[in-house]
């Protein structure tokens, strides 16, 4: 390796205060250097739009959004129950906060919560929100389960109960727009249930998916509601 | 309040023949008026109410005017379905001839007089395709459908389903029927149907179609016939 | 004699001291948190009030105290000792006993920010990623279960809390309280202290 001319600054006092790195005489070392800390620049900077976990904005709006849905979107029992967002079906979580925004569910804080974020924001919430898979909350009680199981899985036909396997799935994980129950909050499933027409399908010129789900929620009377609320609230 | 009176005992035994002839026939008269005019005279024992909830009932999954749902399995079209078509799938779920725990349970709580007027409403209902297939295959799939598919056990699906793929008696209506039911039914053909060996039924007829048709060609035919009307 | 007399007056004193104490309703264990936080257990700064408070949440902080986990200064300078005593049952009858008296609004925030600590309390502020409040304090900032009580407590007792979580005294923090804090800014610490001042 030719060795270059030595840098002006070698041999002075200076040269003690320059970093050891100038020191290197040889061309090709300076540019593989060079070379390798900008490839190391580049990669990084590519890792960072890629690297598991959202950046910037994204992830200080799932912050906000977990201060009440949970550490994991787990739910929380707050005075309100606020419902479980991990593992949701991302086409669910999309339609919701878009019913949100058109009044079609009515719920002022979600309204509040929904206006001011763009489509790509919403995106990345639900693409964000289904990724996650903490254990449930639990605290159903536990005696209701067996008769929740099986109004879930067989459905009630002789009083016109369909099973709610046929649609939410035999795990209750939904598939598209039909969402996820399994470790959905106990409180927040029998008040969705029993307050159904009360909060969705709300804009009659606008009719949505939700209206499926208005023959069952009335058709279920209160304790098998909190049947199949307390079954599904302990799947993982 | 005055005592009621009654009329004092019979005592011969030709008073047994002296039965109150008169309200009897009023009374059968009334009934035999309401039986002729009411409409579900072939009915009988199905009230109008009750055909109504178990109606809606059934479209919670199979979808409004029962033009088929995604559930979490594609749940099928009923509309439009031949009645006959639809009490042979009844009774195959309820035999175990075609299994799915879902439908057994539905199935085996309806009377033959529901099932009657069922099968009526279903028959009369023609809801729009709930549509969503993919497009870039729907000649081929026409083509398998009026023409089978030669050189193989393939016959042209019209000839039983008919040209428009309406059905007729035993045979099911395929028109508007979901895209992904059908592809799913047709590659799964033997594991749902014909489940009880000795006794066979008519689903072995599409057995061997089922076989012989490959992916492709499933998935244009199920195209092609998830947009007609 | 003379001495027997003494003896007497001192006891006598003392009894009526004990039933002077008991004729407000309060016990002897009562008064001993009552002599910082109020007649009535209303407030008196910097205690906060306890009148009116969660029992869960009341039985959990003197938990914290107790074990000395929960960790701000007056905590450490006062809870800590008085918390020294009491756990378990005491505590719970503590508790129990104070969320049973009427709750009185301490109605000393600054008004001219009172509309926007309700915008903040009862809306949030969603571009800000500043959740409404309400979703977990209830709609009249009374709480529930072992979320705590807002509504009338005073005004520099809410505003430091929320600045303490900013200062890094994160133990014994409610589940989302920390992220929560980290958003405010300090206008709206004190507009949302000011607002709930008043709330009864």
């Amino acid at each position: 390796m030719r060795a270059l001319k030595p840098l002006r600054i070698e041999g002075t006092p200076e040269a003690r205060l320059r970093p050891a790195i100038w020191k290197l005489t040889d061309v090709r070392l300076r540019v593989g250097l060079a070379a390798l800390v900008a490839t190391l620049f580049f990669v990084g900077a590519v890792s960072a739009q890629h690297r598991i976990g959202p950046s910037g904005d994204i992830a200080a709006k799932i912050s906000y959004c977990k201060d009440c849905h949970g550490v994991s979107a787990q739910g929380y029992n707050g005075y309100f129950p606020i419902p479980r967002l991990a593992g949701q079906q991302p086409v669910y979580l999309q339609n919701q906060l878009r019913a949100f925004i058109e009044h079609r569910r009515t719920n002022n804080i979600m309204f509040n919560v929904a206006h001011s974020l763009s489509p790509a924001m919403v995106d990345a919430l639900a693409t964000h929100f289904a990724s996650l898979h903490p254990p449930p909350i639990g605290g159903a009680p536990r005696q209701k389960v067996a008769t929740g199981r099986k109004i879930f899985e067989d459905g009630m036909p002789e009083v016109n109960i369909a099973a709610c396997a046929a649609c939410h799935g035999p795990d209750a994980t939904g598939s598209g727009q039909i969402p996820r129950l399994a470790g959905q909050l106990y409180p927040y499933l029998i008040k969705t249930l029993n307050n159904w027409d009360k909060e969705r399908g709300r804009n009659p010129t606008v009719p949505d998916a939700s209206a499926i789900m208005s023959p069952v929620a009335h058709s279920l009377n209160r304790s098998q509601i909190e049947a199949v609320a307390a079954f599904v609230s302990t799947l993982r | 309040m005055k005592p009621m009176r009654f009329p004092p005992p019979q005592r011969h035994r030709t008073a047994l023949f002296r039965a109150p002839v008169a309200p009897a026939l009023i009374v059968a008269a009334a009934a035999l008026t309401l039986v002729f005019i009411s409409p579900a005279a072939a009915q009988d024992n199905v009230s109008k109410s009750e055909a109504d909830a178990k109606l809606r009932y059934c479209e919670v999954c199979h979808g409004a005017a029962a033009q088929g749902f995604h559930g979490y399995y594609p749940i099928p079209r009923l509309a439009g379905q031949p009645t006959e078509y639809l009490k042979n799938q009844l009774q195959a779920f309820v035999e175990h001839r075609r299994t799915s725990n879902i439908m057994f349970n539905v199935g085996h709580v309806l009377s033959p007089a529901m099932i009657n007027a069922l099968t009526t409403d279903f028959n009369q209902l023609n809801p729009k395709p709930l549509g969503g297939a993919p497009k870039q295959d729907l000649d081929e799939g026409k083509k398998i459908f009026d023409n089978g598919v030669a050189g193989t056990n393939v016959p042209p699906c019209a000839s039983c389903h008919g040209p428009q793929a309406k059905g007729n008696g035993p045979f099911p209506r395929l028109a508007g029927q979901l895209y992904d039911y059908i592809t799913n039914k047709l590659t799964n053909w033997d594991k749902e149907r014909g489940q009880n060996p000795s006794s066979p039924d008519t689903s072995a007829v599409m057995q061997p179609i089922a076989h012989s048709l490959t992916q492709p060609q499933i998935k244009a035919v199920a195209a092609y016939l998830s947009y007609l009307e | 004699m003379r001495n027997n007399g003494a003896s007497l007056a001192i006891a006598i004193v003392l009894c009526c001291v004990f039933f002077a104490a008991s004729a407000h309703g309060e016990n002897l264990a009562v008064r001993n948190c009552t002599w910082c936080h109020g007649g009535g257990a209303s407030g008196y700064p910097p205690a906060p009030a306890l009148a009116g408070q969660r029992p869960l949440y009341v039985e959990k902080q003197l938990a914290y105290f107790h074990a000395r986990t929960r960790d701000n200064p007056f905590a450490r300078q006062y809870m800590w000792g008085a918390a020294r005593n009491i756990d378990g049952e005491s505590a719970r009858n503590l508790a129990l006993y104070f969320a049973s008296l009427p709750p009185r609004a301490a109605n000393d925030g600054v008004p001219n920010l009172v509309g926007v600590g309700r915008t903040i309390y009862q809306e949030g502020m969603p571009e800000a990623n500043i959740v409404a409040c309400v979703v977990c304090h209830g709609p009249n900032a009374e709480g529930i279960r072992d979320i705590p009580r807002l509504g009338g407590l005073d005004y520099s007792y809410l505003k430091r809390r929320l600045e303490q979580w900013n200062e890094g005294y994160h133990a014994a923090a409610g589940p989302p309280m920390i992220s929560i804090a980290s958003k405010l800014s300090g206008d709206q610490i004190e507009a949302l202290a000011s607002y709930l001042s008043f709330v009864k």
